[in-house]
């Protein structure tokens, strides 16, 4: 019931928010302040409860399980469940919830009890796609997580706003549409090998297809994933996207939501067609080097910084990408931890830019120069992250691209090369923020105020996250350990040099 | 008492923490006493450990201690842990001592600073970086450390970062050293992928018994390495981002770009020796790396303006010299050369130090003059340090160090006339360039008045440094000399020693030469900058003379090279694509969307003899398919 | 017989033709009016038709559906001269093109 209780809280903050707009506008902060504060702690309760070993597990790899029937007729169920994976990325989601709230405590001044209401809806969609088992019940709360932030980047987005948020929509309803094109397939596929309709995901694994449909069935959901990552070639949604969101917008959509695409390879693509996801993997390597590269290279050509740190993303992503498709325990840890760590650190640069930005009403970084003396707390944090960013060992990120490299080396040498040339180019965008907006000569006079205690409070936070996963990540790899494990065991049955770990 | 080795780094890291977290509201007496006091104590930890260490050796002169485990994923378990072992004792009492009396004279150099308190956060966080990459027991933390020791150059180099060329030279350094580091980290997959441990001291056993010597991936692994040793150490053909780090100032000039960072690459391809006996290949280039670097950077140092400028090429020759003495086998000659190198270029840049604060930030060699007289707190050591630097026989540190490089150059198994050649002939240019600067720089009429005199806090390490310049040697006496090896022989429970060929007549022969290097040099640049300064004012006027002149103060024109071939097509590419090319598919992809919109939409005109023809046409065709069809 | 089929396929072309004329009268005149006199022709033409062939096969039917015809075309044209007669109302002209508001 716990899982139920995760995503039902979040749903009914967010219409009490809504509703406290009504009557006491400050209120409804607050109300979602405590909302996220209650669902975090249940999150972290199903963290400690998740097993750590494998071999001593009573439920194998599952914390919680919830499983009812919902349309018979055709084996739809209400089916939720968390293993490690899933709980790690509601503890994950939930905590950027609170920072995204803390970060747009003074930037939305209209209509607060909407945006509350549909940023606690996002992210309880979200968290329906990390525990939804049911693959009907899956593309619903994927619907549900993207309508919400729709409304939040066309309301009170900047002057790109509509075309940004039908951007975001198009590309991501689109692939959703092949996603739903596949899963149906799925479906059908083992109706006529097995003469049951189900969607759910246990009996949907180890159908039995031709291996040309299992590889269009594959691409239709990769397709999905590959647009949410973002993967290149179909990224170019998102700098607009993340530039125009709000502040908590864009965190959420780059710390929680691009997460559900590395989640739904790893939980979906490989499982479900191993062979197929076998054959595709040289490829999809590739198109995660070649999102490090193409990523971090557009990242420094970057005025806006925002669209910076959104073309950082790009860059950061890759590695998750390239660590799903070379699917051994080391590489697979890496994305993992590549997929945390991008969320903290890239929730909090976008904090940072967005605290900049509303200080400065600007984010052109050509009026920027020498913000350090005027704000030398918003420096520091800034610098802080950019480190992080550029992948400097100490902090998470190095953790998570160095296990995903370590565990690439072993299926291709030569794509691994190509993304540890990635260290360079993210050097250069990071050193290139900091550069433009902190360091050199001010181009513009700004009296403005340093960080506060809210915003100070939470970059703190982040920061001490961020350093102790980089010194002692083995609370959360441990975890991640046991559903991966526990993952592996349908893929099993593919036996090639590229899959031993 | 060594499970207290974990002091010794986190002393300066408990620094940093204090000096960041107070950020600007302590008062300066106890920023100077936090930040140079925390390297002081971490000094002091070290120099016990170290006695305690020489004097009661544990068994196998090695001790390891696990702080807790990093990373545990399949396998993969790297460890905070510590080793000390006699090369580790020496790295480690080389960073703590002169780390300390730079802290100590930066105390009063950056007193009228601003950011005095996150001068001394940055300088402690990087010798609690170089301690941890010194001391690591194994290649992950050590690759920890030498990116910290990294990140520290760049916030230090950009330092004073309202200059804007100060950050740009700061993110060369960082950018140039990240190519090494990506070499390195292929390198580590490598190791970790065939070898199955990171932990230094297993990996090198079980490449030694795996591995077959010249094989193919022991060469790709000693190849990688040496990248990265490039990178970090500023050797050929990395060495760009040196001479421009001189934008920071003069104490992070002494502490990283001399004595500890920058041999950071010297230490890594020590503590890896195993794998470049196993790959001769690798081993012939880097002795060639350091034999063309310190050939190249002597020239270039022939013709700065900039004091620090000259120091930095010279920085980047000797560590040249440390190259090759790797290359050919002397792996103990290469460690000496580094201890006394540090003593005496630190001693070198600190010198110069008291010169720019002296005379107000003037950095041009050619607007000082008649410091001598004016300035012998900064005179004496400067000669000394330049002495030691020339390798002036028997009276300075620098002779023992750099001979024993270029006597094993020609004896070693791996030696070669051609090596020991390009050192000679680099001893020659040492002297030449040194003394250039001492001439011109200190003898001859004053340009630029003295306006103010080092204190106290200063001098000592100055007077600290110039002492070690001189009797340092007497740790490693040649053969003729009383034949007390202590440093070699220190090393020999960590290091090989050299395979030598060479009989005692040539040795002396050699030695010989030398000398005549070293003090022609010194005559030579009497005759050029002091006696006769015509004769050089006419070959510059030349055509070819002045190309020259530029070609050389320009790094061979290899950063010109590197800018033309490499960062501005990058930074044209990006320009160019910033609203991504990807990006237009999808934007043309809305365009003929709106293309058919705005097509079929024409077609409703409203007008009835418009429907009716569009009427009488698709009747036609619906009819003549169901007929011919 | 010969000759009446050589008539019938004549009179049959005829009525083709004559329809012709008319869609093409329809399609291109604007004046409302010459378009319902075309209208005209394109029934009559067909009226035509209808009275040959039943003339082929020797029965009546062909003429009977020639007076359904008329009195079709008689109340067509009683319902479009209304229609003319509102359209100049409204628009002052009887220019067919000058009705296209529900352009797109």
């Amino acid at each position: 019931m716990i899982l139920l209780w995760l995503i039902l809280v979040l749903l009914i903050g967010g219409v009490l928010a809504w509703l406290a707009d009504y009557w006491y506008t400050p209120l409804c902060r607050w109300v979602s302040v405590a909302t996220l504060a209650v669902d975090l702690w249940l999150g972290l309760r199903l963290w400690t409860l998740s097993p750590t070993n494998l071999a001593l597990a009573a439920n194998g790899p599952w914390v919680a399980r919830l499983d009812w029937s919902w349309i018979p007729s055709f084996g739809i169920h209400f089916h939720l469940a968390a293993d490690g994976l899933s709980v790690l990325m509601v503890v994950l989601t939930l905590a950027l919830g609170l920072a995204a709230v803390a970060a747009s405590w003074t930037e939305i001044r209209e209509r607060v009890g909407f945006f509350h209401f549909n940023l606690l809806w996002s992210l309880a969609g979200t968290l329906g796609v990390f525990l939804a088992f049911d693959l009907f019940l899956f593309f619903f709360f994927w619907e549900i997580m993207l309508v919400p932030m729709y409304f939040l980047i066309a309301v009170w987005g900047d002057q790109r706003r509509i075309y940004a948020a039908v951007k975001f929509f198009l590309f991501t309803q689109g692939s959703g549409l092949f996603m739903l094109i596949a899963i149906l397939g799925l479906v059908f596929v083992h109706h006529q090998a097995t003469g049951v309709y189900t969607f759910d995901y246990f009996q949907l694994l180890g159908t039995h297809m031709a291996p040309r449909v299992a590889m269009w069935l594959m691409l239709g959901f990769f397709l999905a994933f590959a647009v949410k990552l973002p993967s290149l070639p179909f990224h170019t949604w998102l700098p607009d996207a993340y530039t125009a969101a709000p502040t908590g917008a864009t965190v959420i959509l780059a710390g929680a939501m691009a997460k559900t695409g590395a989640y739904g390879l790893i939980r979906f693509v490989v499982p479900l067609f191993p062979e197929a996801a076998h054959r595709f993997a040289p490829v999809a390597m590739a198109l995660g080097v070649a999102g490090i590269l193409y990523g971090a290279m557009l990242a420094f050509a970057q005025t806006d910084m925002k669209r910076l740190v959104a073309y950082s993303s790009i860059s950061h992503l890759g590695f998750v990408l390239l660590g799903v498709f070379a699917w051994n325990l080391l590489a697979l840890q890496g994305a993992v931890m590549q997929m945390i760590a991008h969320g903290f650190t890239a929730g909090a640069l976008f904090i940072v830019v967005g605290a900049i930005e509303e200080r400065l009403h600007t984010r052109d970084m050509g009026r920027m120069g020498d913000l350090w003396t005027r704000m030398p707390r918003m420096g520091a944090v800034g610098l802080f992250f950019a480190l992080a960013s550029l992948g400097l060992p100490g902090l998470a990120n190095f953790v998570g691209e160095f296990l995903v490299l370590l565990g690439a080396y072993r299926v291709d040498v030569t794509l691994t090369a190509f993304a540890a040339v990635g260290l360079v180019t993210a050097t250069a965008y990071a050193l290139i923020l900091v550069q433009k907006v902190f360091h050199g000569q001010p181009r513009e006079q700004w009296q403005v105020p340093d960080l506060g205690r809210r915003h100070m409070t939470v970059m703190l936070a982040i920061i001490a996250i961020v350093v102790w996963l980089g010194v002692y990540p083995n609370p959360v790899l441990d975890t991640a350990q046991v559903a991966i494990a526990g993952l592996r065991q349908p893929v099993a049955t593919v036996s090639s040099s590229g899959h031993k770990s | 008492m060594f499970h207290l080795i974990w002091l010794v780094p986190l002393l300066p890291l408990i620094g940093f923490a204090v000096l960041t977290f107070t950020q600007g509201r302590l008062i300066r007496p106890a920023v100077a006493w936090v930040g140079a006091g925390s390297v002081g104590l971490s000094a002091a930890v070290a120099l016990w450990i170290g006695a305690n260490f020489i004097l009661h050796p544990p068994a196998g002169h090695a001790y390891t201690l696990t702080v807790w485990h990093w990373i545990s994923v399949a396998g993969f378990r790297p460890t905070v842990g510590f080793y000390l072992d006699n090369l580790a004792v020496i790295m480690m009492l080389v960073v703590t001592f002169v780390g300390f009396l730079i802290h100590l004279y930066s105390t009063e150099y950056m007193a009228e600073d601003s950011g005095y308190s996150r001068f001394f956060a940055y300088m402690n966080l990087f010798v609690a970086s170089m301690l941890t990459l010194v001391l690591a027991d194994n290649l992950l933390l050590l690759y920890l450390g030498w990116e910290g020791v990294g990140l520290c150059s760049y916030l230090l180099v950009g330092f004073w970062y309202r200059d804007p060329a100060n950050g740009e030279a700061a993110r060369k350094a960082f950018v140039v050293t990240r190519v090494g580091d990506v070499a390195l980290t292929i390198g580590l997959l490598l190791l970790y992928t065939h070898l199955g441990t990171l932990h230094i001291q297993p990996l090198m056993h079980r490449a030694a018994e795996q591995w077959p010597v010249g094989s193919s991936l022991a060469t790709a692994a000693a190849f990688l390495v040496l990248g990265g040793a490039v990178g970090k150490s500023a050797q050929l053909p990395l060495q760009t981002w040196l001479p421009d780090a001189m934008a920071g100032p003069t104490p992070v000039s002494a502490l990283i770009h001399a004595a500890t960072m920058v041999t950071a690459g010297v230490y890594l391809i020590a503590r890896t020796h195993v794998l470049f006996a196993l790959a001769p290949d690798a081993q012939l280039a880097v002795a060639a790396v350091g034999a063309a670097t310190l050939l190249l950077a002597g020239f270039s140092a022939l013709t700065q303006r900039d004091i620090k400028r000259v120091l930095a090429y010279s920085t980047i020759s000797q560590i040249g010299y440390m190259f090759l003495a790797l290359g050919v086998g002397a792996w103990a000659a290469a460690i000496f050369h580094l201890m006394i190198h540090a003593f005496f270029k630190a001693l070198l840049f600190l010198a110069s130090g008291v010169v720019i604060h002296a005379l107000d930030d003037e950095h041009d060699i050619f607007k000082m003059g008649g410091l001598r007289r004016e300035l012998p707190s900064a005179f004496w050591p400067f000669l000394l340090g330049g002495m030691a630097l020339s390798a002036v026989p028997f009276i300075s540190a620098g002779f023992y160090s750099k001979d024993l490089i270029i006597l094993d150059a020609w004896s070693s198994s791996a030696g070669s006339p051609w090596l020991w050649a390009a050192a000679w002939i680099g001893a020659l240019m040492t002297s030449l360039y040194t003394f250039r600067l001492i001439f011109i720089a200190f003898f001859g009429e004053a340009k630029t008045r003295v306006r103010k005199r080092p204190g106290v806090r200063m001098m000592v390490p100055l007077v600290t440094l110039s002492v070690l310049s001189v009797i340092g040697g007497c740790l490693e006496l040649p053969a003729y000399m009383g034949n007390a090896p202590l440093f070699t022989n220190f090393l020999h429970t960590v290091l090989p020693s050299v395979h030598a060929l060479a009989a005692s007549r040539t040795e002396t022969v050699l030695e010989l030469l030398s000398g005549v290097a070293s003090l022609g040099g010194i005559y030579l640049a009497y005759l050029l900058f002091l006696r006769y300064p015509e004769w050089l004012r006419g070959f510059a006027r030349q055509p070819w003379g002045a190309a020259l002149h530029r070609f050389w103060a320009g790094d061979w024109a290899m950063d010109w090279l590197y800018d033309r071939v490499l960062v501005r097509p990058y930074h044209w590419f990006a320009r160019v694509n910033r609203s991504d090319a990807i990006d237009s598919v999808y934007r043309g992809l809305a365009v003929v969307s709106e293309a058919i919109h705005g097509g079929l939409s024409d077609t409703q005109t409203g007008v009835m003899r418009w429907y009716a023809l569009t009427m009488v046409v698709g009747s036609v065709i619906v009819l003549s398919i169901s007929v011919f069809l | 017989m010969p000759v009446a089929n050589v008539a019938l396929n004549q009179a049959l072309l005829l009525a083709a033709v004559l329809f012709t004329l008319g869609l093409l009268g329809l399609l291109v005149r604007r004046n409302v009016i010459m378009m319902l006199v075309s209208l005209e022709i394109m029934l009559n033409a067909a009226g035509l038709a209808f009275v040959v062939a039943g003339s082929r096969w020797q029965q009546a039917d062909g003429q009977i559906m020639f007076i359904l015809i008329l009195s079709l075309a008689a109340a067509e044209v009683a319902v479009g001269l209304a229609l003319a007669l509102q359209f100049y109302h409204r628009f002052h002209t009887l220019d067919a093109d000058a009705a296209s508001e529900l352009r797109g």
